[in-house]
């Protein structure tokens, strides 16, 4: 008679997980393709290969390509030197790469506004040499910096805390200049966790809307990315355009998806195996 | 150590940044670019619009142009243009938008509204009622709005040029209704308690009624309702065109500054003049705006039918005066709008 309760309570779990799941992941991601591909594959095409959409992708993947690697730059010097050394001033730092977590991405957008806006405090500077950052794609690619730097910086701390300094110094008393300890020892130690840093900055850093949408002008075909693209497109009742953009990005999110998956079995493999 | 790697990194990617904006030059490969940044609406009209201008331009002078287009709610694209947008022209939905760049940008004159015909405005609308098909709450014009159970869509009227002529428009009715400013007051107040939601521009209300069936009427620009009645279902909506309405005059202007700096005001004046040709008054008139060249009057005259219009400046004393008493921060909207959340 137990035996038969809970398994009815596994069953009732098990379906409402996947109820749940399939409510708020599967169907949203159905509807985008089937709206997409409702008047057919040659609408579907037309839609993506069409010179705004394409200018859309292209500045949405050189936003990306610029702030990841930016971002995996600074995550792994800020988290080396909060793990690996002491200084005053350490847990501030820490609190301030949490900043762009907490802060409203339009506050983000705007603090670019504020600096860099023909008004803002270097505004005139660049307005006088005819560099222009905000309503152009510098703008849109620090906007995006600044959403997107935690997840590395994030990935990497706790990672590093939990690590220790000891190969490192080991290295270090063994005659290893820094460069060496950090290619040959903390590399290989962090490799899996920064990898999925990499892939969530990636992730939003494609998918980022309202940052981008403050600082971007909007201007077709050249000031906007993806997910603006979508915006405009729905506004304009071009509802196959908009869900074909819309399902380009839908699928850029599942290739990180399954790439995340991956990552993190290796991930958990590597971190028990080792056993740091 | 670290710092030391760390700083010529960092120069490195800022260089890379500038050099990113070399991609944005104006002129490529003999051919000019310019930006025209517009409020919501106007989408399909300047699609048409730049087509013809872009064929009429490489007639008469063998140049290829190509017109940027950016478009939002009018107040918001007024403050990205003052924040250093870099638009050749501006298109917007009311002369106080273009106003407030005279004033805070130096970028363009403040008498702008003198130069081209017309207060500058090549074209006019008004604002209408769009209601569901059959008009099942039977609106027929200003006081059944303000009845209970009643849903009215606007955009705000503090970022969107369409809901400040929504405004006005009421509070005219209002006026005239009751017979004083303060009978104005309490109709528009009742109004804006009917409205569940401001989205911040005109294509958003539109969405928000046509799209997400939010409302028993939206306050409209009539080319938006004639789009929306065109576009999303022939037969599911109905214009209701009420007794009394606004004429807005939405207008143009050339950035001076910003034309200057790109090397572009010749053409950039031309295309505005252009919006006055026979052939763009067409393109206008199709695309439901009120063209104001006589053959297109007389060619579009039974698709606009005849409303009693006020006027910005006979009824209110100008934008600058409408804005500062009705729309400034503390103004009538903000006091209306937070007795109602009250």
């Amino acid at each position: 008679m137990a035996a038969t309760e809970s398994r009815t309570a596994r069953w009732l779990l098990i379906a409402a997980a996947l109820g749940f799941l399939g409510i708020f992941l599967f169907l949203p991601l159905v509807a985008v393709f089937a709206e997409a591909l409702e008047k057919g594959v040659g609408a579907y095409m037309a839609a993506i290969v069409e010179p705004d959409a394409l200018a859309a992708i292209r500045l949405t993947l050189l936003v990306a390509a610029i702030s990841v690697p930016v971002n995996i730059l600074f995550g792994v010097s800020a988290a080396w030197a909060i793990t690996k050394f002491d200084f005053p001033g350490k847990s501030l730092l820490i609190t301030f790469i949490d900043l762009p977590f907490s802060v409203s991405p339009v506050v983000s957008g705007l603090i670019f506004v504020l600096l860099f806006g023909a008004h803002g405090w270097f505004g005139a500077w660049f307005a006088e040499r005819d560099i222009q950052i905000i309503f152009a794609v510098p703008g849109i690619v620090l906007a995006t910096v600044f959403v997107t730097f935690p997840f590395v910086a994030r990935e990497l701390i706790p990672l590093m805390t939990e690590q220790g300094r000891d190969d490192e110094e080991a290295a270090l008393s063994l005659g290893a200049s820094g460069w060496q300890t950090f290619w040959h020892v903390t590399l290989p130690n962090i490799r899996w966790g920064l990898l999925y840093g990499v892939l969530l900055c990636n992730a939003r850093a494609m998918g980022e809307f309202g940052a981008v949408s403050v600082v971007s002008g909007h201007i077709r075909g050249l000031t906007n990315t993806m997910p603006l693209h979508v915006e405009i497109l729905y506004n304009e009742y071009n509802f196959v355009a908009a869900f074909a953009v819309a399902s380009l990005l839908a699928l850029l999110a599942l290739v990180t998806l399954v790439l995340k998956s991956i990552v993190e079995w290796r991930f958990n493999y590597h971190h028990r195996g080792t056993g740091h | 150590m670290i710092c030391r790697s760390i700083i010529p990194l960092l120069a490195v990617t800022g260089t890379f940044l500038l050099g990113a904006c070399g991609d944005s030059a104006k002129d490529k490969a003999g051919g000019v670019e310019i930006l025209n940044v517009s409020y919501d609406p106007t989408r399909e009209l300047y699609r048409d619009v730049n087509a013809a201008f872009a064929k009429t331009w490489k007639a008469e002078t063998g140049q290829d142009v190509t017109i940027n287009m950016s478009h939002g709610g009018s107040g918001k694209q007024a403050r990205a243009v003052i924040d250093g947008l870099g638009a050749d022209v501006v298109t917007l939905a009311l002369a106080y938008d273009i106003d407030e760049i005279a004033e805070r940008s130096p970028a363009l004159s403040k008498t702008w509204q003198q130069r081209l015909p017309s207060n500058s405005a090549p074209y006019t609308s008004t604002i209408v009622f769009l209601v569901r098909a059959g008009n099942p709450k039977g609106i027929k014009d200003w006081p059944d709005l303000v009845k209970p159970g009643i849903s009215v869509i606007t955009p705000n009227p503090k970022t969107s040029g369409g809901a400040r002529w929504n405004f006005l428009a009421a509070w005219a009715y209002g006026r005239e209704a009751g017979g004083s400013d303060a009978a104005a007051e309490a109709y528009v107040t009742k109004l804006f308690a009917n409205v569940p939601v401001l989205d911040s521009g005109a294509r958003g209300s539109t969405t928000t009624f046509v799209e997400r069936g939010i409302g028993d009427v939206f306050l409209s620009w009539e080319n938006e309702a004639f789009l929306a009645q065109k576009e999303l279902g022939p037969g599911k909506f109905e214009i209701v065109v009420p007794s009394i309405s606004i004429l807005a005059e939405p207008p143009v202007a050339v950035v001076d500054g910003n034309a200057k700096k790109h090397g572009t005001t010749a053409v950039a004046d031309a295309y505005l003049q252009f919006l006055y040709t026979p052939e763009a008054q067409d393109l206008i008139g199709k695309h439901f705006y009120r063209p104001r060249d006589a053959q297109a009057v007389a060619k579009y005259a039974d698709i606009f039918p005849k409303v009693n219009l006020v006027t910005i400046d006979d009824a209110f004393g100008g934008w600058k005066a409408a804005q500062d008493k009705y729309f400034s921060d503390g103004g009538v909207f903000d006091t209306i709008f937070a007795k109602i959340k009250r």
